[in-house]
């Protein structure tokens, strides 16, 4: 071994992983130094009722981060979701809290002022302990994104280790732009439930490299289902945002394009079953309708 | 082979619009203009397809294709009548057992293809469009997600076979790490986890519950009980001033999403 550092490792040792912060922290690294206000925080003690009537753990947040601020000057609220507390999952109150913010950014902007917003996905979806009250806040969700990206770019962050699964994965589909980490994973059904449901033929549970392979972020990018794939560096990751907020909005979200997927749809060879390339080759961006 | 039985989403799709043609070729989504209240409007169901060529979307699932179809037959609503001062009417057909799940799914991004749907909804939703969801089966859900849940006024059948839930049993009970039989016992008693209609509408999400005399064959008078009660549907829209979800905020086992927003109201404007 040499004493020099390889300058790889020493930029490994300086990074600022995203990852391995909680949601409150991911919150206030992106916002800007000392803008951070959290709303409906853990001294309001919102505990989930129904997860105390199944005597589970609850948390004073229920797993969920408001967070508002700015963010490079501009009014911002980060709704970050925090993978470790029940995977990440919507209960009543975890998605109450981020269709509410959601419905008084876009009332926001109605009224004049340019709120935007960021929601940091990292879960499985609905909780099942709450189930239909997990499926109808989901539902405000998706309902509260759709109203505010017509004023604002709705910007989604995955980082992992969770991923973003379940309903949540359809409320990422809405959002204007979507961020991941290669370590991120972005898809309906999880790999459990799909060998649950259809066989282990269908989709073998255990094979990390088949998950990644299809649903990682590096992958969704590469396909067009998601805008930027970068380090776990939060750094960067605030950066990426920043530079996609300064896009605006599209004059098409990536939902509205339903001509162009049915069109590739159509070229899927159904007889066997999907590789990653061949999703690249049917998806690839350049040939978009934009 | 077995002649199949149509499905409740079926059956309903052509009694509600008189047996109307199809307006696409599709043959999972459904898609027929026919009237309501003496006025247009669109009818979209989701039946099966036993020909379908992604073979995990053959039992009515909503899948790649079908999720992409439904945002089209609902953008194509928002496309006829974006000059037109009154905006059609939506009655979304809602008989559906699930997502599909595959790998070819999550391969080419089904959760896309959902997005697509319920965003697509929400749109025509948010544009003035009434839409109405009508329950008349299963309503399982990524797929009630992407095909009603978006919509202005819920409506559902006081029926065992009407169902609204997050997920099916046996993925339910593994996920959760408990046995079926333990998640049934839940069920009983929390009011969210329950899987049949009676406690679902204790939640306040539902706008009217709707008892039959005869669900399999329904007559001339609950045919009859199901469109006035989507006229009242539609008038009830059309008297609203708001086109979002708030209505479904009011139920009895919904206090904690009123006082998260109650909160979040109070403190929204101190924090600036």
């Amino acid at each position: 071994m040499t004493a020099d550092i390889d300058p790889n490792i020493d930029r490994l040792l300086k990074r600022d992983s995203f990852i391995e912060r909680g949601a409150r922290s991911r919150a206030q690294a992106l916002l800007d130094p000392g803008s951070m206000r959290e709303l409906a925080g853990p001294f309001e003690r919102l505990h989930s009722p129904w997860l105390a009537m199944q005597k589970l753990v609850t948390q004073a947040d229920d797993g969920v981060v408001v967070a508002k601020g700015k963010l490079d000057g501009h009014p911002t609220v980060v709704l970050a979701i925090e993978g470790a507390y029940q995977g990440g999952s919507m209960g009543e109150i975890a998605g109450a809290k981020i269709a509410g913010a959601l419905e008084l950014a876009a009332r926001d902007n109605r009224r004049g002022i340019p709120t935007r917003a960021v929601i940091l996905f990292e879960t499985g979806g609905v909780r099942l302990q709450e189930a239909n009250l997990g499926l109808a806040s989901i539902a405000e969700i998706q309902s509260a994104i759709v109203d505010l990206r017509r004023y604002q770019p709705v910007i989604g962050v995955s980082a992992g280790t969770v991923g973003c699964y379940g309903g949540m994965s359809i409320a990422a589909g809405l959002c204007t732009w979507l961020v991941l980490t290669r370590e991120a994973r972005l898809g309906l059904n999880g790999p459990q439930v799909i060998e649950q449901e259809a066989g282990v033929a269908e989709f073998d549970a255990k094979k990390r490299a088949l998950i990644w392979g299809l649903t990682g972020g590096e992958q969704r990018v590469v396909t067009g289902l998601a805008d930027a794939c970068v380090a776990d560096d939060t750094h960067e990751i605030r950066a990426t945002v920043l530079r996609l907020f300064a896009q605006g909005v599209p004059a098409r979200h990536r939902s509205e394009r339903a001509d162009h997927y049915l069109a590739c749809l159509r070229q899927v060879d159904t007889r066997v079953q999907a590789t990653p390339e061949d999703v690249r080759a049917i998806y690839n961006p350049s040939q978009g309708d934009a | 082979m077995e002649q199949q039985k149509p499905t409740r989403g079926a059956m309903w799709l052509r009694l509600l619009t008189g047996g109307a043609r199809t307006v696409h070729d599709w043959a999972a989504v459904q898609v027929c203009d026919a009237v309501l209240a003496g006025q247009p409007a669109r009818y979209i169901a989701v039946v099966p397809d036993p020909d379908n060529r992604f073979p995990r979307a053959r039992n009515g699932e909503v899948g790649l294709v079908e999720g992409w179809q439904l945002a089209r037959a609902v953008q194509e609503v928002v496309a006829m009548d974006r000059d037109a001062p009154a905006k059609r009417p939506i009655v979304a057909v809602i008989d559906v057992p699930s997502q599909a799940y595959g790998r070819r799914e999550e391969a080419f991004g089904i959760h896309q293809a959902l997005a697509g749907a319920a965003g697509a909804y929400a749109q025509a939703r948010q544009a003035g469009h009434p839409v109405i969801g009508l329950v008349v089966g299963l309503a399982m859900s990524g797929a009630f997600l992407a095909h009603g849940y978006q919509a202005n006024r819920l409506i559902a059948l006081d029926d065992p076979a009407v169902m609204v839930h997050a997920m099916g049993k046996a993925s339910a009970a593994r996920v959760t790490l408990r046995s079926v039989e333990a998640l049934e016992k839940l069920a009983a008693t929390v009011p969210p986890m329950a899987y049949d209609i009676k406690n679902f509408a204790s939640l306040g999400i539902l706008w009217k519950v709707l008892r039959l005399n005869d669900l399999a064959l329904p007559g001339e008078r609950d045919i009859a009980l199901v469109e006035a009660t989507l006229e009242a549907a539609l008038a009830d829209i059309l008297e609203d001033r708001e086109r979002d979800l708030s209505g479904r905020l009011n139920g009895q086992h919904r206090q904690a999403s009123r006082r998260v927003r109650e909160l979040l109201q109070a403190q929204w404007e101190d924090a600036d």
